[in-house]
């Protein structure tokens, strides 16, 4: 059921050399077709429109969902509804991403919305990679949306990565945190040739003493355009952080914007933004000691983005 | 080892071209410890940096090992063996310092433990660190002369090293050095103003207003400087006293 193709895919966005064990869903071109649920976590398909439910019950420990979403299909315009309920004080791992190949001439497009609902002291890491590959002249588009709610004492920590080959995107995240909830999104993009990317990511610190943090490291090269909109908004007695870095080469665009908003006097925000080129003392240095200059540019970039 | 003939270096400014290094004349010999040391903006920096091809000369010629090197990049010249640990090291967000240690070793059986415990630092604590701004100067330019050491060059050139060093580490650099030179049987050029680090050197070389204006033995050039007793101008207590009045000589 799983080409070579497909699983270079999911090798690229999720790590998996062969299925894994535990729970998981992987989709293809528009249907799941290979599932999985554990005595702990029951992943269940939506009746009502296309996506599945992840169940995963309190006091779950130490345990990892896999639900990657491959696209192979010329044409494919694949639209998901998932939602996962992280059961009181569990911590888990959900590992996600999208990826593509293209072959042809036609768009292939993945729009994602997921809806999250970490409960009471749950804790969890959800790691979403995005990549696209092949010949095709097509668009590879992917457009995720990410609503998380975090209630009292839980954590969310979300790793967003682009890695490559993703010519359209625009990533929504909107989180909600409840009190003493705390949440930390590292959020990494790569963009080249004509490539657009844009992420909106509005953070909402309801609860007495929620802590956000986000971090954003970009690398926009060629004629690629990036738009950052990072919000945080405190009601209350919070925390937040926002850093957003990007380098900048060639004729790419990259635009970044705060906003930060508080409704309390107690509410402590910072927001700081960076766009610059690769410094030249740190090429210099790495060329003293014998490399390239496209080496060293490579080095610097990987270490950013890492 | 490495030679320089009648280089002259000149840079743009706002004033228009302005000449750094005048007819500068210089040979380095194997394994030994030079001192290059004068008054601010007298060109002692430039000589270092054009020995690396950070800067270009315009006229004049170098060689390494009878090679011309002249326009030689710096990659080239790395790759030849000249290092060149600079006086304000650049920070890498994402690089670690293995990371950084290995890249400079390349192929170089080097021990990290004992290349950091060589500048002062405890390589379980340091290892695994960012060379971000969660590192202090003092720390980075510890982790920038070790990357010198990882390379092995055969010259290698330290700008002001001992700037933002404490006063323990500041022993330990010294004998770092002298390791070095013994070890490695490298050619040390160090830009210094320190007392201690002018003692190390087989030949002081003062340099002034773009020119070189005697090269002596350390001692002769002891005999004829005042000490001054005050702190170190990196203004972090490196070393109090010993730092050489070299605007007086």
């Amino acid at each position: 059921m799983l080409t070579t193709i497909d699983q270079e895919l999911l090798e690229a966005i999720a790590d998996l050399k062969e299925l894994p064990t535990g729970a998981y869903n992987i989709r293809k071109n528009g249907a799941g077709i290979l599932r999985n649920s554990t005595e702990h976590i029951q992943i269940i398909p939506k009746e009502d429109k296309p996506g599945i439910d992840i169940m995963i019950q309190s006091n779950t420990k130490q345990e990892t969902v896999y639900i990657p979403v491959i696209l192979s299909e010329e044409g494919m315009n694949d639209m998901v509804y998932n939602t996962f309920v992280v059961g009181e004080n569990s911590d888990v791992t959900i590992i996600a991403g999208c990826g593509i190949h293209s072959h042809g001439s036609m768009d292939e497009q993945h729009d994602g919305i997921h809806e999250f609902f970490v409960k009471k002291g749950a804790r969890m890491k959800y790691v979403e990679k995005h990549f696209g590959e092949g010949d095709g002249t097509g668009l590879r588009i992917l457009n995720p949306k990410t609503i998380i709610e975090i209630e009292e004492d839980g954590i969310a920590e979300l790793e967003m990565i682009q890695i490559k080959g993703v010519d359209r995107t625009v990533r929504d995240t909107d989180v909600i945190l409840h009190k003493n909830a705390k949440l930390v999104v590292t959020e990494r993009l790569l963009t080249y040739q004509d490539q657009l990317a844009e992420s909106n990511i509005n953070v909402h610190l309801k609860g007495e003493d929620s802590s956000a943090q986000i971090i954003s490291r970009s690398v926009a090269q060629d004629q690629s355009k990036q738009i950052f909109h990072m919000n945080l908004l405190g009601y209350t007695k919070c925390r937040g952080h926002i850093q957003c870095d990007s380098i900048i080469m060639d004729e790419a665009k990259v635009s970044s914007i705060p906003e930060i908003s508080a409704y309390h006097s107690d509410a402590e925000l910072i927001h700081e933004a960076a766009i610059g080129k690769i410094a030249s003392e740190q090429l210099t240095k790495l060329m003293a000691l014998g490399l390239t200059e496209s080496e060293a540019e490579e080095v610097i970039l990987n270490g950013f983005l890492k | 080892m490495l030679k320089m003939q009648d280089v002259n270096v000149r840079v743009s400014s706002n004033l228009g071209e302005v000449q750094i290094l005048k007819n500068i004349n210089l040979t380095l010999e194997k394994n030994k410890i030079y001192v290059i040391t004068g008054p601010n903006g007298g060109g002692k920096s430039t000589i270092g940096k054009s020995i690396m091809g950070i800067y270009q000369v315009q006229e004049g010629d170098i060689f390494l090992e009878e090679e011309k090197i002249t326009s030689l990049s710096i990659t080239e010249r790395a790759k030849r063996g000249i290092g060149y640990a600079f006086q304000t090291p650049a920070r890498f967000k994402g690089l670690k310092v293995e990371d950084l240690l290995k890249l400079a070793a390349k192929d170089n059986p080097v021990n990290l433990y004992e290349l950091l415990y060589d500048v002062g630092l405890c390589a379980q604590d340091y290892l695994h660190r960012d060379i971000d701004s969660t590192i202090s100067g003092g720390e980075l330019k510890r982790i920038e002369i070790a990357s010198i050491l990882a390379q092995n060059p055969k010259v290698a050139v330290f700008d002001e090293p001992e700037a933002g060093i404490d006063l323990w580490s500041f022993q330990r650099l010294t004998e770092t050095f002298e390791n070095l030179h013994k070890k490695y049987e490298t050619t040390i050029v160090i830009i210094s103003h320190q007392e201690r680090i002018l003692k190390l050197a087989d030949q002081v070389i003062l340099v002034k207003d773009g020119e070189i204006s005697e090269i002596t033995s350390h001692e002769k050039f002891l005999q004829h400087i005042a000490i001054l007793d005050s702190e170190c101008s990196c203004h972090n207590n490196c070393v109090k006293g010993g730092v050489l009045d070299v605007d007086n000589y």
